[in-house]
């Protein structure tokens, strides 16, 4: 060994754990990896103390992949930390680049989730109502835990991102893809998404035939056709308002995407992006003189959950980012 | 109510080249009174309206957002902008509504080139509208932030 090894980090924060996964998914080639490259610190597979990230010198580590959106004080304490021990921070996966399904909480804020989680779900049984609390007094002294917060953030509002590898989890090839840049130093400007500047369309071998739409079938009543547009076939297909680069993987399945790639570069709001796609392919101007604003709205109801189809992965990182909660 | 008075509602119009904008040319070279709460912003169709200047005049403070356009079915000088735009709108409505924002705080108006007074009325009538709405609630929010 000439060469002194990459030192390399992984976290966490409020993700699922399937971007720790999606690690391992390039599979023999993690050998490649650990050839060139020394994991320092990886809670969830090794035994590596906060105070010990605490000890190293200021960018001891040369790349850090930070998965998981902020959305509790130990969170940001970790985004800021590993911001200063690192050379480069990349924020690995859809939570730490937009929030993530996670962030599908900024639809509420603390008070509403708590009260869901802790009070009226079914299967919980509190009759005392206890929530947490950062603070808690016990006969041994006071506890501490991380403190919850309102509003769910990307990795990106808390420190400054270098480089966003985007997915839910990223694919293979995208880990492969920022990996080999890193480990070539051939990396794009500073900010930039590692990933094809083209929507998922431009990746998905599905026919489009540019057929308007006038009935939106949810996945489950439909079976679609193997080989036409998703979204041509009435099922909602967030394809045209992101971003590429995951080989349009779950069209390939027969299941629409649902946008985990975040915005096209052009076109930076997803949601706005998709309504304003979908708006075009509803069909109704074939009978133009009989165009009504009632026969629109029938339409447009057809279509379940607007905010969360739109926004599945992105409401942190839009341009609103969270519901406004009136007191 | 109270807290509403000298509230001076700020909203942002939409207005397309063809027919909205020529509305309001109209409507002030005729001398027809209506409220100044209005910036007007011409765009060369209601069809160019993307979702997201709508969001962004919101975040930036505006308490309502006009798009107007050429007549249905068939005014639009690009054919088919105008039925682009009344879907699009209808479907942010929704979107906004979820996002805890009055959805009657955005308004899709046709007004044609020879309709200066039906302009002035409209915009009469919305700054009406949202000064009964209030100030838009992101404004309270960003001052709790």
């Amino acid at each position: 060994m000439s060469k002194s090894k990459l030192k390399i980090a992984f976290y966490w924060a409020a993700s699922c754990g399937g971007c720790e996964i999606a690690v391992l998914d390039i599979n023999e080639k993690i050998l490649d990896v650990v050839q060139i490259a020394d994991i320092v610190f990886w809670p969830v597979a090794m035994d590596i103390k906060y105070k010990d990230v605490e000890a190293m010198s200021d960018k001891y580590i040369d790349v850090c992949f930070f998965n998981g959106g902020i959305r509790n004080s130990e969170q940001e304490h970790l985004a800021k930390l590993l911001r200063q021990k690192s050379k480069l921070l990349v924020a690995y996966g859809a939570c730490a680049h937009l929030g993530g399904v996670p962030g599908l909480a900024n639809v509420a804020n603390r008070k509403e989730v708590f009260e869901k989680v802790y009070a009226t779900t079914f299967s919980t049984a509190n009759p005392d109502n206890i929530t947490p609390k950062p603070t808690v007094h016990v006969k041994e002294g006071e506890l501490d835990i991380p403190e919850f917060y309102d509003t769910v953030r990307t990795l990106d509002q808390v420190v400054a991102v270098d480089y966003y590898v985007p997915g839910c989890p990223p694919a293979v090839e995208r880990t492969l893809f920022a990996v080999d840049v890193i480990a070539k130093g051939e990396l794009p400007p500073k900010g930039s998404v590692l990933a094809p500047l083209k929507s998922v369309c431009d990746e998905c071998p599905r026919k489009k035939e540019n057929k308007k739409i006038t009935k939106i079938y949810r996945t489950y009543e439909k079976a679609p056709e193997p080989e036409r547009c998703l979204l041509e076939q009435g099922i909602v297909c967030m394809g045209p308002a992101t971003r590429g680069g995951c080989g349009a993987r779950c069209l390939n399945a027969d299941m629409p995407c649902t946008g985990c790639g975040g915005p096209c570069p052009n076109s930076p709001e997803q949601g706005a992006a998709m309504i304003s796609a979908l708006a075009s392919i509803l069909g109704l101007e074939e009978e133009k003189e009989k165009y009504t604003q009632e026969e629109v709205e029938s339409l447009i109801s057809q279509i379940k959950d607007p905010l969360g189809t739109f926004y599945m992965y992105a409401l942190p990182a839009s341009i609103l980012r969270r519901k406004v909660v009136k007191e | 109510m109270s807290k509403n008075n000298g509230f001076k509602p700020k909203i942002i119009g939409f207005l397309c080249n063809w027919c909205s904008y020529a509305g309001a040319d109209l409507a002030g070279v005729s001398r027809i009174q209506y409220p100044p709460n209005i910036r007007i912003i011409r765009v060369m169709c209601s069809g160019r309206i993307d979702p997201a200047f709508i969001l962004e005049a919101f975040k930036d403070g505006a308490d309502g957002v006009l798009v107007a356009g050429c007549h249905l079915p068939s005014d639009c000088h690009y054919l088919t902008g105008n039925f682009k735009a009344s879907r699009r709108v209808a479907l942010l409505r929704k979107v906004l509504k979820e996002f805890g924002i009055e959805p009657e705080r955005v308004r899709l108006e046709w007004v044609s080139a020879s309709e200066g007074d039906r302009f002035a009325a409209i915009v009469r009538d919305m700054v009406e509208q949202i000064r009964k709405l209030g100030p838009s609630p992101l404004k309270n929010m960003e001052a709790k932030a």
